[in-house]
C-alpha cells in the first residue's frame, strides 16, 4: 500500500511537471492516466520495495552527496589521462567482492561503480563483480572498500 | 546580481563544453573498446551536469528548471545501465580487453 501511494504521488508530480496546464479538463485527464498506469503496474505485479525503494529515501541524500564528490574527482582524473599520452593509462580487469545482501544494494553498488568514470562493472555473478578500470589505482581504491561499505550501510 | 548569474552560467557552459570535447578526444584516442567506454563516462556524467546547470542558471522559470533537473537525473540513471549492457555484451561475445603489462 505504501508503495502504491508513493508511486501515485510520484506520477502526479511528474505529470504536473511535464504539463504546466492547470485547467479542470487537463487535471482530470491527468488523474485518469495516473489511475490507468496504477492499474497496469498492479497487474504486472511490479509495485514493491524494488521499484519504489522508499525505505532508502532518508539515507539517499548523504550517499548522493558523497557519490557526486567521487564522480567529480574521477572525472578530473580521467580527463587528465585523456590529454596525457596513451602510455600513462594502465587498463586492468579484476574481480572484486560485494558485501551487499539484497539485490537492490548490489545494483546500487554496480551502478555507482559504472557511474564513476574510469571504472565499469562488466559482469556480475552472485557477489563477484568483474570490473574494468582505466587505471590500476582505481581498482585499488575500490578494493579498499569505501564505496562498498557506504552502500552496505545504505541498505541496512 | 544578473552579471553574477550570467558569468557563472557562462563558466558552467564553458567547462561542460570542454569536458564534452575531452570525452570525444578520448573516444578517438584510447586503444580499445573498454578504455573508450571510460571516455564516454566523462561526457555522460560531469559534462552533462555542467551544461544542464549552466542552462538552469539561464532560466529563472521554476518549471523549466525542474524539467532540466529531470533530464539530469534520467541521464545519470540511464547512462551506467547502458554502459554496463554494452560492456557485458562485449565480454560475453569474447572481445578481449587490452590489458596493461606490468
Amino acid at each position: 500500500m505504501r508503495h502504491t501511494i508513493s508511486l501515485s504521488l510520484f506520477l502526479a508530480a511528474f505529470w504536473l511537471l511535464n504539463s504546466g496546464h492547470y485547467s479542470a479538463l487537463m487535471l482530470s485527464l491527468g488523474a485518469i492516466s495516473i489511475v490507468t498506469v496504477l492499474y497496469i503496474v498492479h497487474r504486472m505485479d511490479v509495485v514493491d520495495h524494488e521499484s519504489q525503494p522508499i525505505h532508502l529515501t532518508l539515507k539517499f541524500p548523504v550517499y548522493y552527496a558523497w557519490l557526486i564528490k567521487e564522480i567529480v574527482l574521477a572525472n578530473i582524473l580521467v580527463v587528465k589521462h585523456i590529454w596525457l599520452s596513451n602510455k600513462s593509462i594502465t587498463p586492468t580487469i579484476k574481480t572484486i567482492k560485494a558485501s551487499q545482501k539484497t539485490d537492490i544494494g548490489k545494483v546500487i553498488y554496480a551502478n555507482s561503480i559504472t557511474l564513476t568514470p574510469g571504472t565499469v562493472t562488466v559482469n556480475m555473478e552472485g557477489d563477484q563483480f568483474m570490473v574494468h578500470a582505466l587505471l590500476h589505482e582505481s581498482i585499488e581504491e575500490l578494493e579498499a572498500g569505501d564505496m562498498d561499505r557506504r552502500v552496505t550501510e545504505l541498505e541496512n | 546580481m544578473d552579471t553574477l548569474i550570467e558569468t557563472s552560467s557562462f563558466l558552467f557552459l564553458l567547462i561542460g563544453s570542454f569536458l564534452c570535447i575531452s570525452g570525444g578526444v578520448g573516444i578517438l584516442k584510447f586503444p580499445d573498446f573498454y578504455t573508450r567506454m571510460h571516455a564516454v563516462g566523462v561526457t555522460e556524467t560531469l559534462a552533462t551536469a555542467m551544461i544542464l546547470i549552466g542552462l538552469m542558471l539561464q532560466n529563472p522559470d521554476a518549471l523549466v528548471l525542474l524539467k532540466l533537473l529531470f533530464i539530469l537525473l534520467l541521464t545519470l540513471l540511464i547512462g551506467p545501465t547502458a554502459s554496463h549492457a554494452l560492456a557485458q555484451a562485449a565480454i560475453k561475445n569474447g572481445l578481449k580487453p587490452e590489458l596493461h603489462k606490468k
